[in-house]
């Protein structure tokens, strides 16, 4: 990221910051010291001069500002003086220090890079299976998958309505180590297209024969009916046994887990609702957000939940 | 004692203040309109679409500004958690800008495509669903409320008065992108372009 922030003030603006800074701190200093009384000595009746304000009675002494006090503001005039000359301030001038906010913010990044960058190359290291044992990395593997996967798939992991449940050895897209490297890396866009155009019968069929291969309450007779259309339409997808395929993501039809059924739901209606609509699954990439080794460990967190 | 003349004139110590306090602002403020990294845009921005302008809208007419930011500071511990701290040239323009001051909830200058839009309705439609933690409130009427687009070119031709290289055909296309469009559609587009523009934006 370079060029994102620059002297981009013009000699002119450069100058005008300078002068009106530079300006205000002598003026500061001349008002001080322009208007600065010395102790008054009592005249010859005892009294102290007064400034001749009066109010209800009441004379203010014409004494001059406490020497502490006077010397507050000579020290907030030489700390502003110091401060220009070490940092930023004065237009383009970068100051002695050299200090710029993203430098500061490089420093602490390279910081952490040398603390923990040998902690995650290490762990980067080791099979998923294996890393899945180790108490020690799935405790730092749990945090990372609170703050980045928690939000769509839980803080159990147990997923929700079109979030998947990672928890089940039910996958969508394979559950090998390799599976969920690729899935954590690069995302994955799911995609059933909408088959209204089948018509109303025909889609309550289909749904009745879909809800049927998992033992789900069904009309068998419609079932029946709909057996043909899956054949013909479903079953490029979702294989002829209705088993899903894991290189498309398409689920397995035969087992009870749904993706997209509302709590309290019928499974039927589910389906339905699927078949009319069609959906879009979307996993946005995380390779951006945490790097290669933080998916790697995350993905043997994710393994260790159902292996 | 020639300060009772300021003393004493009230007009005349509002102008002096007045002087007085615009010396911060001359020195800080007024260069910054001058300043290339101020008024250049980033490489590769836009300016919203119709549909995300009357998102932004939506954003500001149900306060989000109120609780979420839109500032990544140069930090580790927010470019950890949020992506690349923010720079001046993403926000040129904005007009408000929705930086915001108070974080209730996260920061969400690099929100877009972070989640997926099918995420944003279920969060938006009832946060809890999603974010059993959550304490946002839920905002169900964005999902009845369609856009009629009446408004939208006039919007896009105020901003352009400010700068906002809009196209002729943007504005005169502007009425149809949106029209019927449910507001959460809009919402959720706003939300998904936002910070997208820096690449390599971890």
């Amino acid at each position: 990221m370079n060029n994102l922030w620059g002297d981009s003030l013009s000699g002119f603006w450069s100058a005008w910051v300078i002068v009106i800074t530079l300006g205000t701190i002598v003026f500061c200093w001349w008002l001080l010291f322009a208007n600065r009384k010395t102790d008054k000595q009592p005249n010859a009746d005892g009294n102290v001069e007064t400034t001749g304000h009066s109010a209800d009675g009441i004379d203010e002494f014409d004494n001059p500002l406490p020497r502490w006090w006077f010397m507050l503001f000579i020290g907030t005039i030489v700390f502003a003086v110091g401060y220009l000359l070490l940092y930023p301030g004065l237009g383009n001038f970068k100051g002695v220090l050299g200090w710029t906010q993203e430098g500061q913010w490089e420093e602490e990044i390279a910081y952490a890079q040398q603390q923990y960058a040998p902690i995650f190359d290490q762990y980067g290291e080791i099979p998923v299976p294996e890393l899945a044992q180790d108490g020690q990395a799935m405790q730092v593997a749990e945090r990372i998958f609170l703050n980045n996967c928690a939000v769509c798939h839980g803080s159990n992991a147990q997923g929700g309505y079109g979030f998947p449940n990672l928890t089940d050895n039910d996958w969508l897209y394979g559950g090998a180590p390799q599976d969920i490297i690729a899935t954590i890396t690069n995302g994955r866009n799911g995609l059933m297209p909408s088959w209204q155009q089948l018509g109303g019968t025909n889609l309550r069929n289909v749904a009745n024969y879909v809800v049927s291969l998992s033992g789900a309450e069904h009309d068998a007779e419609l079932a029946k009916e709909g057996e043909a259309i899956f054949d013909s339409a479903c079953v490029a997808c979702h294989g002829l046994d209705a088993t899903g395929n894991q290189a498309l993501g398409a689920p397995n039809l035969t087992d009870a887990t749904w993706l997209y059924r509302q709590p309290g739901q019928e499974t039927l209606d589910a389906v339905l609702e699927t078949l009319r609509n069609g959906r879009n699954g979307h996993m946005p990439s995380q390779i951006a957000y945490i790097g290669e080794n933080k998916v790697h460990l995350v993905a043997a967190y994710v393994y260790s939940l159902s292996n | 004692m020639r300060h009772e003349i300021v003393e004493k004139n009230v007009g005349l110590l509002s102008i002096l203040i007045l002087v007085v306090i615009s010396f911060a602002a001359m020195v800080e403020i007024v260069p910054l309109f001058f300043a290339k990294e101020t008024t250049q845009p980033v490489d590769g921005l836009e300016p919203l679409s119709a549909l995300e302008l009357e998102g932004r809208d939506i954003y500001i007419r149900e306060g989000c500004v109120g609780c979420h930011s839109q500032m990544i500071r140069p930090f580790r511990a927010e470019t950890e958690r949020y992506g690349h701290y923010s720079v001046a040239g993403e926000f040129v323009y904005d007009h408000p800008f929705l930086w915001g001051s108070k974080r209730t909830g996260p920061d969400l200058a690099r929100v877009g495509g972070r989640y997926s839009d099918a995420w944003h309705r279920a969060h938006l439609y009832n946060p809890r669903d999603v974010v059993p933690e959550s304490k946002m409130p839920a905002y169900p009427w964005l999902f009845e409320n369609t856009l009629t687009g009446e408004h939208t070119a006039d919007k896009m031709r105020a901003l352009q008065s400010l700068g906002v290289p809009y196209t002729r055909e943007q504005i005169e296309g502007a009425a149809v992108a949106v029209r019927g469009k449910q507001e959460i559609t809009a919402l959720v587009a706003y939300l998904q372009q936002l910070g997208t523009v820096l690449k390599d934006t971890r």
